[in-house]
């Protein structure tokens, strides 16, 4: 662990990428415990089913709610080879949790992690025991609920060998549109293990996030990271990065939409470290007139790595700024990576096409829009969660 | 017969270049022309002229559907007054399925769903629409489009162009269905297409009445189909 004084500088230490957040501003603690008994009959209901966490809990492992800086709600259904709770219980049980607490992410990394090392930000603890295959998706839910508060969340989750678990975490704010949320994630994998990793967000117009996620994939594990955002959003940036082992392979999904006055810059970052290891990073996104950044980078250092790197990107409206990044970074030779990116907007045959049929030009482009993100979607998705983003996607308000 | 389409003196052009150097054409309700013409003649273009599609620009003359001078209005409204389109080569529309643009363009998608085994198109409804289709499943995916659609006036660009000899069977079939299906409720008026064709193969299927001949932009001649496709074989497409 390192020096507390050595993070304590870290708190200048601006972030590689995205707009630079003063935390100084984000003045009002978040402190208090709001606890939250009955999902179904909660004012935060609509606040988290409107990012996929169900309040029925039908056809979910459980649900493991944090509201500002606490955790509200923990409901795990009893489940053999899961197990739920606060990362502060979790250190209490597991003597401090050594092997995995800031071992996937970098407490000095920038002023956000750094922050939230300062802070001891609580999280959610999941483990998946070795050799539990988790039936139905585990889902967790982070609410902001204070205006210029931050979120400091430092979540810990291990899939332990022979082992597979889905997840759906949901983040949104209730009453807290100028709010920072800064979400440490650590995720270990193990040995002939998957994890899918599903994370929709919904913000306010000036909400500042900022997740920082790292994953450490074992041998012959997958792990499948989707990312969604269809909503406006103050400033998002986050850079997830994955480290693989001999025959893992990852997948990074990201949809996105960057409205007038948002920024977003969000992607996927794989190092192939393990020979036959594997990496898809697919990226979907459209420009309202938003400031929007699409990332993938690879980087291949082991024998027959492979890669295979897309971003996609849809312009709507002028007056913001569309970039796909796409970076492939090899220390040896034998590996195989490629990328394709597309810009622009959409090809007018295509529109023709479907007004022939007696569509108006609204209708197809809104049909064509539409199409494109959830046709994007997602290897992987869970068919719980693959509804309720098509109904998000139908009520986003893109070209219509 | 009333005229259901007429086109006085049509000027076009596409990236620049005039295509349609004073097309004069008459089609009148319930009839079934048929357009030949060598490659680049200008027919193609005439029909994405008469769809409207913005890849073609007119410069002079005018388009009248049904009366009404259609020459500068949008596709969609053009698709509504009920005139439809099999393109020869539609683009891939990527993201949107087959299934969903059938439910958004029919009052009567289940039942043209339902059938679409009939047209072997049932595996491609939740396919993205025309991405990765071989030539004979994108001609079939048009058809089970227009059928869906129900177009008065029909055009249709080389409906056998890569399709193997056993779908062309099916695909005339669906073609005849398309523009006799009044025939069913004993209205012997059926619907009115102008239908391009290289091999005349797909005449056998549409009992067309009248040919013509593009040449260099214009329509050079016309004449009964089949005699004008037995001149055409044994002379070219010469005036």
């Amino acid at each position: 662990m390192p020096e507390s004084q050595t993070v304590r500088e870290a708190l200048n230490k601006k972030g590689a990428y995205g707009k630079d957040l003063d935390l100084e501003h984000y003045d009002v603690r978040a402190d208090e415990t709001i606890e939250v008994d009955d999902l179904e009959k909660s004012e935060y209901r609509k606040y988290m089913e409107n990012v996929g966490v169900v309040a029925n809990e039908i056809e979910r492992s459980g649900t493991m709610m944090f509201i500002d800086n606490n955790p509200s709600h923990c409901s795990p259904k009893i489940q053999e080879g899961l197990e739920v709770m606060s990362v502060k219980d979790a250190m209490k049980k597991y003597d401090g949790l050594t092997d995995y607490y800031w071992k996937a992410v970098e407490p000095t990394k920038d002023k956000y992690t750094a922050k939230t090392y300062l802070e001891d930000g609580n999280g959610y603890f999941v483990r998946v025991k070795a050799g539990y295959h988790i039936k139905y998706p585990l889902q967790t839910c982070m609410l902001m609920n204070m205006n210029r508060s931050i979120q400091n969340v430092h979540n810990i989750v291990i899939v332990e060998d022979n082992a597979s678990l889905e997840m759906i975490t949901g983040c949104s704010t209730a009453h807290a549109d100028d709010s920072l949320h800064v979400g440490v994630s650590e995720i270990f994998i193990g040995d002939n293990s998957s994890l899918s990793f599903s994370m929709i967000h919904s913000w306010g117009k000036q909400t500042g996030v900022r997740p920082r996620t790292g994953t450490i994939v074992g041998k012959n594990s997958n792990y499948v990271n989707n990312y969604v955002i269809l909503n406006p959003v103050g400033s998002l940036q986050s850079f997830p990065a994955a480290y693989l082992s001999d025959g893992a392979s990852a997948t990074y999904n990201t949809m996105c939409i960057a409205h007038e006055n948002s920024e977003v810059d969000t992607g996927g970052l794989v190092y192939l470290n393990g020979r036959k290891s594997k990496a898809e990073i697919m990226s979907r996104s459209i420009s309202m007139g938003g400031k929007l950044t699409a990332r993938g980078r690879m980087v291949g250092n082991a024998p027959e790595a492979k890669g295979h790197l897309e971003c996609r990107s849809i312009i709507l409206k002028d007056g913001g700024s569309t970039m796909a990044i796409p970076e492939l970074e090899a220390h040896i030779a034998d590996v195989e990576m490629t990328h394709e990116a597309a810009v622009g907007k959409i090809a007018r045959d295509q529109i023709e096409y479907i007004m022939s049929r007696g569509l108006s030009e609204d209708e197809a482009v809104s049909m064509i829009v539409k199409g494109f993100l959830s046709g994007g979607s997602i290897n992987g998705l869970p068919p719980e969660l693959k509804k309720e983003l098509d109904e998000a996607i139908a009520a986003a308000n893109v070209g219509d | 017969m009333t005229d259901m389409l007429k086109i006085t003196d049509l000027h076009a052009e596409a990236g620049g270049r005039e295509i349609l150097k004073g097309v004069n054409l008459t089609i009148r309700e319930g009839e079934t022309c048929v357009l030949f013409g060598a490659n680049g003649s200008g027919k193609s273009t005439l029909l994405a002229c008469i769809m409207g599609y913005s890849s073609i620009t007119v410069t002079k003359g005018r388009i009248e559907f049904k009366g009404q001078d259609i020459t500068d209005l949008p596709v969609d409204e053009r698709a509504k007054l009920g005139i439809g389109m099999m393109m020869q080569r539609p683009p891939n529309v990527y993201g949107v399925k087959l299934c969903d643009l059938i439910k958004a363009s029919s009052s009567d998608a289940e039942k043209v769903l339902a059938d679409a085994n009939v047209f072997h198109m049932d595996r491609f409804l939740d396919r993205e629409i025309n991405v990765g289709f071989s030539g004979g499943e994108i001609k079939r995916s048009e058809l089970l489009q227009l059928t869906a659609q129900k177009p008065e006036f029909i055009l249709l660009d080389e409906p056998e162009s890569g399709v193997d000899l056993e779908s062309i069977d099916l695909i005339g079939r669906k073609v005849h269905d398309l523009l006799y299906y009044n025939a069913e409720s004993n209205d012997s008026r059926h619907v009115s297409s102008l239908v391009i064709t290289h091999t005349g193969q797909i005449m056998d299927y549409i009992g067309a009445e009248t040919a013509y001949v593009m040449k260099e932009g214009r329509i050079a001649r016309s004449g009964k189909p089949f005699e004008l496709l037995k001149e055409i074989r044994e002379f070219g497409y010469g005036e």
